[in-house]
């Protein structure tokens, strides 16, 4: 530990030199702020000291309306309110992204987006082709939500998961084994490497597949008087020993007449074992910044290289240092200048973004767009459930953000590639543009309607106490949570004069500007 | 794994397939009877049946010799030489979901992967990596989805079909994102070139290729917004003549706007006909029902026909399943049918599917397939045949898996293909 301080201390020196001098160069003034010359905590250490090595610029700071945007979408998978925005623009406390983060984390909205991120990649749809039913999907949601709310080790969340059985209704997490297309031992196996290994099952030998089997061979399922009530139990057959492998290689006997799902679970979840930590931060890592250490960061293999072997490490040695604590990784790699960085790059090597040289930035979650669209007021978007039954009725002050069933979706939300949950993979979720979806944001009745039936925007477009610029800047706060620049204050004043539209007019068409921006659209 | 797809959406491209027979198909429309057509009620009448299971209602002679359609589709009737019916199509499914999926994927539901149903996957073997052009994307459906699951499967969101909202038979038909009410095409001019200018973030990062594809897609959006593209939903230059020939209603209209996609070079049309499932008042239903497909679907394929596009268009009409044959006249049905899997029948016409025939024999009810079973892979794999797609060609697809288009048919419809098919 003494030797890492002087060490730290050392670099520290050469680092903040040369952070200083990316400082000087051109900082946009509406997106970013200078670094400080103080490295925040462990990662920007080791993440300066890669750019240094490789000769790459750092990004500046992203200015405090940038983070605070970014931070709520990420941790909260919501925009901020206007006058929220406003007033943390306005602060001069020091400490306020700390405490901004302490806040955010435990709020209602922290839980259910961390918890929907969590449903994506444990497949919580009622229907085909996962077919867990209403009841079920309900129940296993709840039971996820509430592990996100009491932040449960993730070792033990895991190991509750591998070991579950029971009833689908009464044991939630058996909903673990059900929830998966094909619910033979293969697909089980396949859907435990992917989702606690981040592995593609497909990608290993077939030896080594019929060995890993093994361990998911006991898995039964029956059923009981209750409608869609179903059992998960473990068929113990007294019998001959059996030989299995581990992934790591090591050879294991089974026995018929225990859960052999106990020796893989107590393999997987041990502080020794390299794929169990590094798996977890970096999906962790992934989803706070866009892009794996390892990347994809749901395709790993024993031979793949991370960007940052240094910075993977050290996350892992955090996070089993913490008992597997997921909010210490997360509040970690938030409160972490990589992550405050700035989304411009600084630099032209083409290594910038894989080694984190600026921030990612990639199309907002479908689920953030429709609520923040929706709390603007107007006719909020349908709901569609194709499970025949029961009804399900989704009130219409329900955010999407907490819908429990994949299976009740919208038209919005299949144009903008909210993921299907049919496999747990990652890039099911698909943030890309495409033609449809600006078609829609263009030029769609519900847009237009939002503009003019908008409650929100209605409060601004009547306020008397506003001027034009005031009005103006109030559209920016509520849209795009920053202040407008002189020159985008002026190109909005020209475009009234010249148009003759009047005051209401130009704010309506500010508006769908706006919506219809990047910096609306995109993670940045 | 991009690279890779794309390599491997040029390596299919290069292929020439099936010599044998000369592709002639370039657009498909689909007449997709959600909830489940009942067979007896339209392609496969049981005249003879108790009336149990017929209710009495009759069956109509056509214009071709013995090829005889249900007493409700008097239009069709007179124009049977344009299409012919599979009277023998099974799967056994009587779920809507997974019958759904097996009638838009050929495969059946619950395996691992998640298939693509089979407009997707023409959208992208007939679309822009294969030199489609035109402005409106290749798969349009009219004018709501299907719903029940993703079109695309395990395809890339580009795939996705166009879904246009909106009702054709008002005026105007106000396509989503295409046609707004109360936006001037100079306001629009305006404002378009406003959100330019406040790209503040967009200029900072001109190199994010994201971002780019974000711009050419606004782009593109745009020819539809203000371009020529556009007009292609504007259903009033055709004239009321025309118009009124398809029906004045949301059917007959969607079959009018189909005929213009595919006038237009759209590759894929589906129209999604809601109001099938019929548990009650089924009797009723299909005198309402009916009368409108007869009349719309009678234009369609006299006017495809009378335009000469009707030798390159393939023209399907089916549900995902049949209907029970017997009546359920009991409480609470009183009247009704249920889902059937088991036996059910489908028009199919053009784009190298001869006409006037009549595929497979099901039973005195309706109810089981006696004779040239066709299963539902069957009739996608001549499909493609047809589009010049090898069925047995490996579908492009991000997996990196060799993933098969629609392998193993064993009972293609060959003897519908009219160059006669594999020689």
């Amino acid at each position: 530990m003494s030797s890492f301080k002087v060490t730290a201390v050392l670099t520290c020196f050469c680092i903040a030199t040369y952070v200083a001098n990316a400082a000087v160069n051109n900082i946009d003034p509406t997106y970013e702020q200078p670094r400080s010359g103080q490295l925040r905590n462990k990662i920007d250490q080791l993440v300066l000291a890669d750019l240094k090595r490789n000769g790459i610029q750092p990004a500046p700071l992203a200015s405090d309306a940038v983070f605070m945007r970014r931070v709520y979408q990420d941790l909260a998978g919501a925009m901020p309110r206007w006058w929220d925005a406003r007033n943390f623009i306005r602060s001069n406390d020091p400490k306020k992204r700390e405490k901004l983060i302490e806040r955010l984390m435990t709020t209602e909205h922290y839980r259910e987006y961390w918890t929907l991120k969590w449903c994506d990649m444990l497949r919580v749809k009622s229907e085909f082709p996962i077919n867990l039913w209403p009841n079920a999907t309900q129940a296993y949601n709840r039971w996820i939500y509430e592990a996100i709310k009491n932040n449960t080790p993730y070792d033990q969340f895991v190991k509750k998961l591998l070991l579950s059985s029971g009833s689908n209704f009464r044991n939630p997490e058996a909903n673990f084994y059900r929830a998966v297309s094909e619910k033979n031992q293969e697909g089980l196996t396949r859907a435990v490497m992917l989702t606690f290994m981040g592995t593609r099952y497909d990608k290993w030998p077939e030896g080594m597949q019929k060995e890993l089997q093994k361990f998911f061979s006991q898995i039964k399922y029956k059923s009981t008087d209750e409608w869609k009530e179903q059992i998960v139990y473990i068929d113990l057959t007294p019998g001959k020993k059996i030989s299995s492998k581990l992934p790591d290689g090591t050879s294991v006997n089974l026995d018929p007449a225990t859960d052999a799902r106990q020796v893989f679970a107590d393999w997987l979840i041990s502080p020794d074992n390299p794929w169990f930590a590094r798996c977890a931060v970096n999906r962790i890592w992934y989803w706070l910044m866009g892009r794996g250490i390892i990347h994809e960061a749901d395709d790993i293999m024993f031979n793949s290289k991370p960007a940052n072997p240094a910075l993977l490490s050290y996350l892992e040695e955090e996070f089993i240092r913490s008992k597997f604590n997921m909010q210490h990784i997360i509040k970690l790699i938030v409160n972490s200048d990589t992550y405050q960085q700035s989304f411009i790059s600084h630099s032209d090597s083409p290594l910038a973004q894989e080694k984190f040289a600026y921030y990612t930035v990639h199309r907002l979650d479908a689920e953030i767009i429709v609520d923040f669209l929706d709390s603007l007021g107007g006719k909020k978007e349908k709901y569609v459930s194709p499970i025949p039954e029961p009804f399900t009725f989704i009130p219409p002050e329900n955010r999407t953000i907490s819908l429990a069933d994949g299976s009740i979706s919208s038209q919005f939300l299949s144009r903008f590639g909210r993921p299907a949950r049919d496999s747990g993979l990652l890039e099911e979720r698909k943030n890309v543009s495409t033609s449809s979806q600006r078609l829609f944001m263009l030029n769609s009745n519900y847009i237009q309607e939002k503009l003019s039936a908008g409650a929100s925007l209605r409060y601004i477009m009547r306020n008397r106490k506003f001027n034009a610029n005031q009005a103006y800047s109030a559209v920016y706060l509520l849209i795009l949570n920053r202040f407008p620049s002189d020159k985008e204050l002026r190109e909005i004043n020209e475009y009234a004069n010249s148009n003759k539209t009047g005051r209401t007019r130009a704010m309506m068409d500010l508006t769908w500007s706006l919506l219809n921006s990047k910096e609306f659209l995109y993670h940045h | 794994m991009k690279v890779l797809f794309s390599l491997m959406l040029l390596i299919f491209a290069g292929s020439g397939f099936c010599k044998e027979i000369k592709p002639k198909a370039k657009a498909v429309i689909e007449i997709w009877l959600w909830g489940g057509p009942s067979q007896l009620e339209t392609f496969d009448p049981k005249p003879g049946a108790d009336k149990s299971y017929n209710n009495e209602k009759k069956s109509i002679k056509t214009n071709v010799e013995g090829m005889e359609v249900s007493e409700y589709l008097p239009k069709l009737a007179k124009i049977a030489d344009k299409y012919s019916i599979i009277r023998s199509l099974s799967h056994g499914i009587n779920g809507h979901e997974t019958a759904t999926y097996m009638m838009q994927t050929g495969r059946k539901a619950g395996g691992r992967l998640v298939y693509p149903a089979v407009g997707a996957v023409i959208g992208m073997m007939k679309g822009y990596d294969y030199g489609y052009s035109g402005q409106i994307p290749p798969y349009v459906v009219l004018t709501r989805p299907k719903g029940r699951f993703s079109e695309i499967g395990f395809l890339p969101q580009k795939y996705m079909p166009f879904v246009t909202g909106g009702d054709p038979s008002r005026n105007p038909f106000t396509v989503d994102g295409v046609v707004l009410r109360g936006v001037t095409r100079k306001h629009q001019e305006q404002r378009r070139k406003l959100m330019q200018e406040l790209d503040t973030m967009g200029q900072l990062v001109p190199k994010n290729e994201d971002l780019k594809k974000f711009d050419t897609d606004g782009e593109k959006a745009y020819e539809l917004i203000l371009g020529d593209a556009g007009k292609v939903f504007d259903l009033n230059t055709e004239s009321k003549q025309m118009r009124e020939r398809y029906g004045m209603n949301w059917f007959g209209q969607s079959c009018l706007q189909a005929r213009r996609l595919v006038e237009s070079g759209v590759v894929y049309i589906t129209i999604n006909s809601p109001g099938w499932d019929t548990h009650k008042k089924h009797f009723e239903l299909m005198s309402r029902k009916l009368a409108e497909l007869d009349q719309g679907l009678a234009a369609l394929l006299t006017d495809l026909d009378e335009r000469g596009l009707l030798d390159s268009t393939i023209v399907w009409c089916s549900g995902e399943f049949g209907r029970t044959p017997k009546v359920q006249w009991n409480a609470p049905w009183n009247g009704g049918r249920s889902h059937y899997g088991k036996c059910f029948s489908m028009l199919v016409a053009g784009g190298g599917f001869k006409g006037g025939m009549v595929i497979g024999e099901s039973d005195k009810n309706a109810a089981t397939v006696v004779e040239r079973p066709v299963a539902p892979a069957d009739f996608f794999a001549s499909m493609y045949e047809l589009l010049g797609i090898d069925p047995e060609g490996i579908m492009p697809n991000p997996l990196g898996r060799d993933i098969k288009v629609m392998p193993d048919a064993k009972n293609k419809l060959t003897e519908l293909y009219a160059d006669g098919g594999t020689k």
